[in-house]
């Protein structure tokens, strides 16, 4: 069968149990892949505590001898957050509108906001040094003078990270208790125990049903310009400064389309890899895989617009500081890093624009991860040109990071990637309760169109049941 | 005459749940009626909820109280806690920032929202509990149940019913 044929998100004539059976199945029994993941998790989460120790041992001077040593560290901050941004956001924006092939991928794409959240998190910390100081930041009783400053998009941040951080966990586990339900009530041993604990008692009566259906959209009402002011409050770090480069009106769109990009791309990756180690093929076909694809397409074009206004505004705001910033990030020592931006981040999306492409998984997974390596750079050009370039002619350096900078780095991203390799070993990623929805809607509007074509003598738009599209996709 | 009896009929789709909850809501069992019953589902379903009738949800009033408590508490907090210790750091600026403080109360208002918001889900859907001893493990694969709180008299006409609507089992429950 020609894939390009197989336009259906989900196949409608699964079995209820069968659904259960095979993303139960998930829990107990990944592909080798999974463990090879994890190992090189592993790996990476070893150096980075290994040159996190390191640096508290010997100092900040490890990171490099200069004061804007941090650049590197919250430019990775910035980065997390925004890789966030489109787990909960997404999933919220779709379930309001109804666009039900969300269904088999919310799930994972919000666990990601979670831990992409507390990756960002780390940062703060470690870009300070001293983290055994990390509480003077936090509003106690100043007993040494040390009361923060609320007029700072720092205490802003903390405020508005934390509540994301809160809600998005939340929505992630009101999204999932009839699943834990469903778990608690096939599996044995200690997750049964686990999940009767988590499951809350929950039995899918009329009233809880009722009750969660309000109360879900409720919360994703609010999730929406929570993700968003998240976002913006962390580009006022930037932009309420009067530093060039920074002090930009579009930053908070500016951060928010990108940060809506990253999260995108990196859903694409999270897809395709969930996809092979749980041999998820039935539900996260390649017709739902086109259709983030797509989207990610429409957020990077937003993204190049933005960045274009950026460039006219400053370029024809005849502030000359700021003008000097931007010729040097596309003349300077920082010119290879923004114009691999550019082409990572403007170019490269088109491979999203050509159907055989958005259907070539291994394409996809390496377009996914050199878009989030331009979305990477555009947070180091963000926030080095501008430092390289300050106000202070004595602190004028490029700035180059460390190998313990970069070991840091690379320690979190196997921090989150553990974090998730066993979010989804534990729990069930893809969300049972809602793929048995799609299903049954799908399979009834077939049904309806079915008879509405016997009445009108046409096929009513709904796949017959005899349909090639109804056949296992990847079957011959 | 006192509730004692539960029974838990399990049909294989909600269209036969559905067609026994019009009946009994068309008085088919003598004396029970809709507010005698309570489907399990595996889904959510709205369209069979239809058939039992309006039972209204008040989670939305925990938002709203919640918004409000957010928006309001954080206000005061913050604003007394820089009156309480900024005074002598500002030197003569302004104590209490209204434009900085409407980001940090909008934050708390939406996390008020939230978390009162999960308060009124677990408090209108009786969570945390336990599923009782009628619930059946088949509704969380691919069954739909209905529970009907009987008397005595009541239990072999509903019984029947749902043998009549092609019920796969029928379970009983006595309260003493």
């Amino acid at each position: 069968m020609n894939p390009l044929h197989h336009d259906k998100d989900i196949r409608d004539d699964i079995a209820w149990a069968q659904i259960n059976k095979d993303i139960l199945k998930s829990l107990e029994n990944p592909r080798r892949g999974y463990w090879y993941t994890v190992i090189g998790c592993l790996v990476l989460l070893a150096i980075g505590i290994t040159a996190a120790v390191l640096q508290y041992r010997y100092g900040l001077g490890m990171a490099k001898n200069h004061p804007h040593m941090w650049n590197l560290y919250i430019a990775t901050f910035i980065f997390w957050i925004g890789m966030s941004h489109s787990g909960t956001l997404l999933s919220a924006i779709l379930h309001i509108v109804h666009a039900d092939w969300r269904k088999p991928i919310y799930r994972f794409a919000e666990a990601m906001t979670t831990f992409s959240l507390m990756t960002a998190l780390l940062f703060p910390v470690i870009h300070l040094g001293r983290l055994w100081n990390f509480y003077w930041v936090i509003p106690y009783i100043p007993s040494r003078g040390t009361w923060p400053n609320f007029r700072s998009p720092l205490s802003w941040d903390g405020f508005a990270i934390m509540t994301y951080l809160t809600s998005s966990a939340l929505f992630l586990y009101v999204g999932m208790l009839p699943d834990l339900a469903i778990a608690r009530d096939n599996t044995s041993g200690w997750r049964k125990r686990l999940y009767t604990i988590l499951s809350l008692g929950w039995r899918g009566d009329d009233r809880q049903w009722r009750v969660f259906r309000k109360a879900y959209m409720l919360m994703a009402i609010f999730l929406i310009p929570l993700a968003v002011s998240v976002h913006s409050i962390v580009s006022s770090d930037f932009a309420m400064s009067i530093m060039p480069g920074w002090h930009v009106t579009t930053f908070p769109p500016y951060f928010v389309a990108g940060a809506l990009y990253s999260g995108c791309a990196a859903i694409i990756t999270l897809f395709i890899l969930l996809r092979y180690y749980f041999r998820w093929e039935e539900y996260m076909t390649l017709a739902i895989l086109e259709k983030i694809c797509k989207l990610t397409f429409a957020i990077a074009m937003v993204w190049t617009y933005l960045n274009l206004v950026e460039f006219a505004s400053v370029w024809y705001g005849h502030d000359v500081y700021a003008k000097e910033v931007l010729w040097g990030k596309m003349t300077g020592a920082y010119a290879p890093a923004f114009w691999s931006m550019m082409f990572f981040g403007s170019v490269l999306p088109f491979t999203l624009a050509f159907q055989k492409l958005r259907r070539h998984i291994p394409a996809m997974m390496v377009v996914s991860i050199l878009l989030n390596v331009g979305m990477w750079l555009e947070r180091w050009m963000i926030v080095s040109p501008t430092l390289s370039q300050s106000f202070y002619p004595w602190a004028w350096d490029v700035m180059w990071p460390t190998i313990t900078s970069w070991a840091i780095v690379l320690g979190s991203f196997g921090w989150f990637g553990l974090l998730f390799l066993v979010f989804v070993k534990i729990f069930p990623s893809v969300s049972m309760y809602e793929v048995k929805e799609m299903v049954y809607h799908r399979k009834l509007a077939r049904e309806k169109g079915v008879a509405h074509g016997a009445v009108h003598g046409h096929a009513g738009g709904a796949q017959p049941a005899h349909s090639p599209s109804m056949k296992k996709e990847g079957n011959p | 005459m006192k509730k004692t009896h539960r029974i838990l009929g399990l049909f294989s789709n909600f269209d036969e749940a559905t067609n026994a909850i019009y009946d009994i809501r068309a008085d088919k069992v003598r004396g029970v009626s809709v507010d005698d019953v309570t489907l399990i589902s595996p889904i959510e379903h709205p369209e069979v909820e239809e058939a039992l009738g309006d039972r209204p949800v008040y989670v939305q009033f925990f938002t709203m109280f919640g918004g409000l408590f957010g928006l309001i508490g954080s206000w005061l907090w913050i604003s007394s806690a820089q009156a309480t210790f900024l005074v002598q750091p500002q030197g003569g600026k302004a104590v209490v920032t209204l434009v900085s403080n409407f980001v940090l109360n909008y934050e708390m208002m939406i996390l008020g929202s939230v978390l009162f918001t999960l308060i009124g889900f677990l408090a209108g859907s009786r969570l945390p509990s336990k599923p009782g001893s009628l619930y059946s493990e088949k509704v969380s694969l691919d069954q739909i149940g209905i529970i009907l709180e009987l008397e005595q008299n009541q239990v072999e006409p509903a019984k029947s019913l749902f043998r009549a609507h092609k019920a796969l089992e029928i379970r009983e429950e006595v309260n003493t």
